[in-house]
């Protein structure tokens, strides 16, 4: 198991070098002076050409991506342009708003998708049913922003229950001004989970296996939890550690449209004044959370399903005889 | 003897897009108290319809019952609740699917899918109850250290033993088992027919097996109900059917197995096919393949005769023909 967690690892290398190369090269391509941007409109040419002398714009794309990537070696992100403050510095102090941010919106997800999409999976047809499809699919198609504001003029401008703005600091405040956001964020993600449950446990209720349960005359309750849902998590925990993926990069425009001071507003600015080591940095991020959370879907596979653990467990380690009572009970207990 | 089960004109339907499967239709079966009753018939003649519907599985929807009653020890099953029949299941009547590799959970271990029908049953701590489970393994030939592993480190043999320790983990007054062995290889289905028979002596229970291999049949069974479109068609003691087998249909049965002491160069199925379940026939559901069918086998349904000493035929030619009673 460790050796495969290590191997995995190890992956994210050229995964790495390839997300850089690839992001590096298009800046590069870009059409703009990063020196205008530093230095304004009204500097002189001469100004101009030693600062990019200084900042290494003149030599050759490649040998400006090596050493690029030369520096990252040795934790240096660079600085960005516009505020000369190192990157790396910048994006750790705004990844904790992120994270409580993404994770929030997952409990969102989480909490409400996977009942209804049991709930909708068990009753397939009725009117929840009709009603969760149809509600799953306009949070899906609607846009995260939009939903954002629409939220934003009820909540904050009509009914002034909540701020539209910001990261309160007291803990009162703070969960105040998470509930929007994470609504805005979690609602589109709780219906991918919903029908993504759904499906599954659809496919799972046909099963023979779940004759045998109900043949053993044990409570519906314990039929659907222990042996529809724990069968049909792998498809549950494969989108929702993507969508946590992608939401612990940052989510672009709900940080922006709430003035969230996390990573994805801090990226939509970076773009914004064109400022490459910026973006450069919040890129690496994002793709770096996405793998690793792509890593964590699958050690969770093995802990939900004996078989996929067998497959990552190295042939030479037999496994160990447990003491059945004591296995069970741990069983039991999980 | 007593009837433990006894099933009167039980309907069960199938509703679908593509119209109504008329898989059940007004089948009578009784199970006396200790005997092994074979159920026999070609695939889609009702036997694991009729077993669900004993059960309270039958998936609904589509599945439907219509009609009938399921009376054990007095109590009809069809008027339970869902509560009171959560204690029927696994406790008095317990049942063995068929396919041994589909039919227990994947991702839990052999011990727990024992011991969580003995806790739901009994008021056992969890621990009490993975001992018991134990045990129930070693009843069958499997070693209790075995109950951490999962279904996927077992064999399909090994597999029904697993099964089959759930089924009997709650000490069942009847085990319906779902053509137990058909998933199996030759050997093994011996051994696990064995293991059936020794444990039905030892826990003193009544069993309905259904399949359709008669040889099977002849091995374990006391009695044989034959079913045919949904119905019983024949039965009788089991030494009573395979010498005197009266209806057309359990005569094709039995024909179509290769006997040892001739010299066989083709088999001698019954010809034609099981009726449409969505459209069967009026008359005699086996009308269409039988050789003595005539004008009013496809008109009129016939009605079940009792033959005396137990046995019953559901054929007109009967009606007139006098019977030798068998010895």
């Amino acid at each position: 198991m460790i050796k495969y967690i290590v191997k995995r690892l190890l992956l994210l290398i050229p995964v790495l070098i390839g997300v850089t190369f690839f992001v590096f090269t298009i800046l590069s391509l870009a059409p703009y002076d990063p020196v205008t941007v530093i230095l304004g409109d009204g500097a002189t040419e001469e100004a101009m050409e030693n600062m990019r002398e200084e900042l290494g714009l003149n030599d050759p794309l490649l040998v400006r991506y090596v050493n690029y990537i030369w520096d990252l070696l040795h934790g240096d992100f660079g600085k960005s342009y516009k505020t000369r403050l190192p990157v790396a510095d910048q994006i750790l102090s705004r990844f904790p708003n992120t994270i409580l941010l993404a994770s929030c919106s997952m409990v969102i997800a989480i909490v409400l998708g996977i009942p209804l999409g049991i709930l909708s999976a068990k009753k397939q047809y009725s009117l929840l049913d009709n009603v969760a499809t149809v509600g799953g699919l306009i949070s899906v198609s609607m846009p995260n922003f939009w939903l954002g504001l629409l939220l934003v003029i009820l909540f904050a401008l009509k009914l002034r229950w909540l701020p539209s703005q910001g990261m309160g600091e007291d803990p009162v405040s703070l969960i105040k001004s998470l509930i929007l956001p994470s609504i805005t964020l979690g609602t589109g993600i709780m219906a991918s989970v919903m029908r993504m449950t759904r499906s599954s446990v659809l496919e799972t209720m046909r099963q023979d296996y779940i004759s045998t349960a109900r043949s053993k005359g044990i409570a519906e309750s314990r039929v659907t939890v222990r042996h529809m849902l724990k069968n049909a998590l792998i498809p549950i925990i494969t989108i929702s550690a993507l969508q946590f993926g992608h939401l612990l990069g940052g989510s672009m425009l709900t940080e922006t449209v709430f003035s969230w001071p996390g990573v994805g507003r801090y990226m939509l600015d970076a773009i914004k004044t064109k400022d490459t080591p910026a973006i450069m940095g919040s890129v690496i991020l994002m793709s770096v959370s996405f793998s690793i959370m792509n890593l964590l879907a699958d050690i969770l596979y093995a802990f939900v399903d004996p078989r996929i653990k067998s497959q990552y467990q190295t042939k030479k380690k037999n496994k160990q005889k447990k003491s059945p009572a004591e296995d069970g009970g741990k069983e039991a207990t999980a | 003897m007593n009837t433990i089960l006894d099933v009167k004109d039980l309907v069960i339907h199938y509703e679908t897009d593509d119209g109504c499967v008329y898989a059940v239709n007004g089948l009578d079966l009784d199970l006396q108290e200790g005997e092994t009753l074979g159920l026999v018939g070609e695939t889609g003649a009702g036997k694991t319809t009729l077993a669900r519907g004993i059960m309270g599985l039958v998936p609904d929807p589509p599945g439907r019952i219509r009609g009938g009653e399921i009376i054990y020890r007095g109590t009809d099953l069809l008027q339970c609740s869902n509560a009171e029949m959560r204690k029927v299941r696994g406790r008095k009547i317990a049942m063995i699917f068929q396919d041994p590799m589909t039919s227990l959970n994947p991702v839990t271990n052999v011990g727990l899918q024992i011991a969580e029908a003995i806790q739901s049953h009994e008021k056992l701590s969890r621990k009490a109850a993975m001992q018991k489970a134990c045990q129930m393994l070693e009843q069958v030939g499997i070693p209790a250290e075995r109950a951490g592993e999962y279904p996927h480190q077992f064999s399909g043999g090994m597999k029904q033993r697993v099964v089959i320790a759930i089924a009997l983990a709650c000490n069942p007054d009847i085990l319906i088992a779902d053509e137990p062995t058909t998933a199996l290889d030759v050997t093994i289905q011996a051994q696990v027919l064995d293991m059936l028979r020794e444990l039905r002596e030892t826990y003193h229970m009544s069993m309905l097996l259904i399949t359709h291999d008669l040889g099977v049949v002849a091995q374990t069974c006391d009695r044989v109900a034959v079913i045919y479109g949904g119905e019983i068609v024949e039965s009788a003691d089991v030494y009573t059917l395979f010498d005197q087998h009266l209806h057309p249909y359990t005569q094709g049965l039995l024909d179509s197995i290769p006997k040892l002491n001739e010299d066989v160069e083709r088999l001698k199925p019954i010809e034609g096919m099981m009726p449409d379940p969505t459209q069967l026939p009026e008359g005699c559901r086996f009308c269409s393949r039988c050789a003595y069918a005539d004008e009013r086998c496809r008109t009129e349904h016939p009605n079940m005769l009792d033959l005396g000493n137990g046995h019953k035929v559901r054929c007109f030619r009967y009606e007139t023909q006098e019977v030798e009673p068998h010895e």
